[in-house]
């Protein structure tokens, strides 16, 4: 066995994966054309579960940072955008600038919320979503549980508006899966996977903690907050109880626990997982919520790398490379063993 | 007067939650975990020893005396089959699991009971009071509730350094693998404590039936109160617990005399402004600030 070692990022079945997705992606870019009012509306809602995923994965899988309260962001983004709109700016614009404002927001907030550790973060969290719901409820233009709503958007003809809903919605969801990909392939995701693996080795060997976790905890929260707005343009009442609700963050949780923790394409699969879970049994009330919670605790007790990551594990695929792998030269053939993405 | 009212209800208010964050403290500061299914937990208590007393027609404080046993098995059963392994996966996975759990707790309460409210029948104990002076007035229950606190967290520090079991979970809550060294079996030691835990909760359940009305998706709301108890108290000392609920209490009570809803937003505030102080504390020992003072004139 001569040391020949090659470092390949891309093989054959990632090639193939980017591919698709890039065909499906271009596809879907029609999709209004040909799928008919309730399906456009379905993927809208499918669109906004994936960005979710991805980002409370990014949080909690790469950052090592369970939230319980990223609803506070997904309100807030809807409440931005409503803000926004009452001030006079157009309706779509005002969709799209709500989310860079609570990331903006996010950014000083981030400051004190990364020196909570484990638990602490997790309910300070939730605590800061109580709050910032409490506080949407004082405004005037919200009226409390009365809510409000974007008015605005009704100036778009209802199939006009289903389409751009859905091509936002679209954009919105490939941009932030886009800007997580090159995240982690780049410099910066090799530490952010080094403190997924173990923060303190990380600090020791010179990554910036505290600088990575922030980029991801602002990342995540401009994404809530993304998919927020994009929620109110679809349902257009704003009540602060729904938005502000801890729900969001158990379907997140859900979503990225059953796809896979920790893992690129998990969240994805995740998402598509629970939207079809929530077609069929969504009706059915109690007993949904129940198998939702019941999946969280099982998939965390006893597939902590969810489906994805178990699948991974066992054959070694990975779609959407975001990490490395490498062959060794052996005498009869070649032999591959492949980096954790 | 009234602002002295509202302090001195607001000291009573933190005695329940107190009592709320006894389990919850001391589940965090044995076993490092925090419990997100403490509030859902402490809500089926409270359907518990309701159930006792509405079905069975007994006092509710028999029925508590029943159901403190069970929700002991709870715990150790919780323990045993989630906790443990949890542990085992790395120090998110507990509080991935507990999320999961409450809201299988939550929703499984929803489908036994259905979303009326409940309050547990205590006769005149829930409006009796006395007359300090023609303002001021003191709840009989809500002097028991402080007094139950006082007592229960005064009989854990106690259990803790005094029994032998104590001992063994304090040196397993230290270092479980040198306390195995010298004979302890650290996971009878942790499911002992969780089972403890539990029961604290089952005895808030009762008290929160007692108080107020609940439904099945009260938890949450209690859960954040007992974290924000234990926070302001600081994290791990039970006594500081105490103080915790109470600051907590009177935050809200004064919260609620600015605005409607000033009693949440005031407790909130409050939860934020003790971790910002305790940051900006942290790494500056007033020692050092004190001979620095000293130091400059020369």
């Amino acid at each position: 066995m001569t040391g020949a070692i090659t470092v390949r990022r891309w093989t054959t079945s990632s090639i193939v994966a980017m591919a698709t997705l890039g065909v499906l992606l271009i596809l879907l870019a029609f999709g209004p054309t040909f799928l008919g009012p309730s399906l456009t509306d379905r993927m809208t809602t499918l669109f906004i579960y994936i960005i979710l995923a991805a980002m409370w994965n990014a949080l909690a899988g790469y950052g090592g940072l369970v939230s319980v309260g990223q609803q506070a962001f997904f309100g807030l983004g809807a409440y931005a955008a409503i803000k926004l709109s009452h001030a006079g700016i157009e309706v779509y614009v005002a969709l799209f600038l709500a989310p860079l404002l609570i990331g903006a927001l996010s950014l000083p907030l981030s400051t004190f919320a990364l020196r909570l550790r484990g638990g602490e973060f997790a309910i300070g969290m939730w605590v800061f979503a109580e709050l910032m719901h409490l506080l949407v409820n004082l405004d005037g233009l919200v009226q409390g549980e009365t809510g409000t709503s974007l008015i605005a958007i009704n100036d778009f003809a209802v199939d006009a508006r289903r389409d751009y809903n859905y091509w936002l919605a679209l954009a919105v969801m490939t941009a932030l899966v886009a800007a997580v990909f090159f995240l982690l392939r780049s410099r910066t995701g090799a530490a952010i996977q080094s403190i997924r693996d173990n923060e303190e080795a990380a600090a020791s060997i010179g990554v910036k903690v505290m600088a990575t976790k922030r980029l991801i905890f602002v990342l995540a929260a401009t994404g809530c907050a993304a998919a927020g707005a994009l929620t109110l343009s679809t349902l257009i009442s704003f009540q602060p109880k729904t938005y502000f609700s801890v729900q969001w963050t158990a379907y997140m949780i859900f979503m990225t626990l059953v796809g896979g923790l920790g893992t690129f394409e998990g969240p994805i699969i995740g998402a598509i997982i629970f939207f079809i879970v929530e077609t069929i049994f969504g009706g059915s009330g109690v007993w949904y919520l129940i198998g939702l919670g019941a999946s969280a605790l099982i998939f965390s007790l006893f597939f902590p790398r969810g489906i994805w990551g178990t699948l991974t594990d066992r054959f070694g695929i990975a779609l959407m490379p975001v990490g490395y792998r490498l062959t060794f030269a052996k005498d009869s053939g070649t032999a591959e063993a492949t980096t954790a993405a | 007067m009234m602002w002295f009212d509202q302090i001195l209800q607001g000291v009573f208010l933190g005695g329940y939650y107190a009592l709320l964050a006894c389990g919850l403290s001391f589940m965090f500061g044995v076993l490092r975990i925090v419990n997100l299914a403490h509030g859902s937990i402490a809500v089926l208590a409270a359907y518990l020893v309701w159930s006792l007393a509405e079905q069975t027609h007994i006092s509710p404080f028999i029925a508590l005396a029943i159901a403190l046993p069970i929700m002991a098995i709870a715990g150790w059963l919780l323990q045993r089959t989630i906790l443990e392994r949890s542990l085992r996966s790395g120090s998110l996975t507990p509080l991935l699991s507990t999320f999961g759990l409450a809201v299988v707790i939550d929703n499984s309460l929803f489908q036994k009971f259905g979303a009326d409210t409940h309050s547990l029948d205590i006769g005149d104990l829930a409006y009796n009071s006395w007359n300090l002076t023609p303002d001021i007035t003191i709840g009989q229950l809500a002097l028991l509730t402080l007094v139950v606190a006082v007592a229960l967290l005064g009989g854990l520090q106690l259990f803790l350094s005094r029994t032998p079991l104590g001992r063994a979970i304090r040196a397993t809550a230290e270092d479980a693998d040198t306390a195995e060294l010298v004979g302890i079996d650290s996971r009878a030691v942790y499911a002992a404590a969780a089972a403890i835990a539990v029961a604290t909760v089952g005895i808030a359940g009762t008290f929160l039936a007692m108080r107020a009305t609940f439904d099945p998706y009260t938890g949450a709301t209690q859960l954040i109160f007992a974290f924000e108890a234990v926070v302001i108290g600081g994290t791990g000392s039970l006594w500081g617990t105490l103080i915790g609920g109470i600051v907590l209490g009177v935050a809200q009570n004064i919260g609620s005399q600015i605005n409607p809803q000033g009693f949440l937003i005031a407790g909130h505030a409050v939860f934020f402004i003790v971790l910002a102080a305790r940051f900006f504390l942290a790494g500056r020992d007033p020692r050092t600030l004190f001979r620095a003072l000293r130091r400059a004139p020369a």
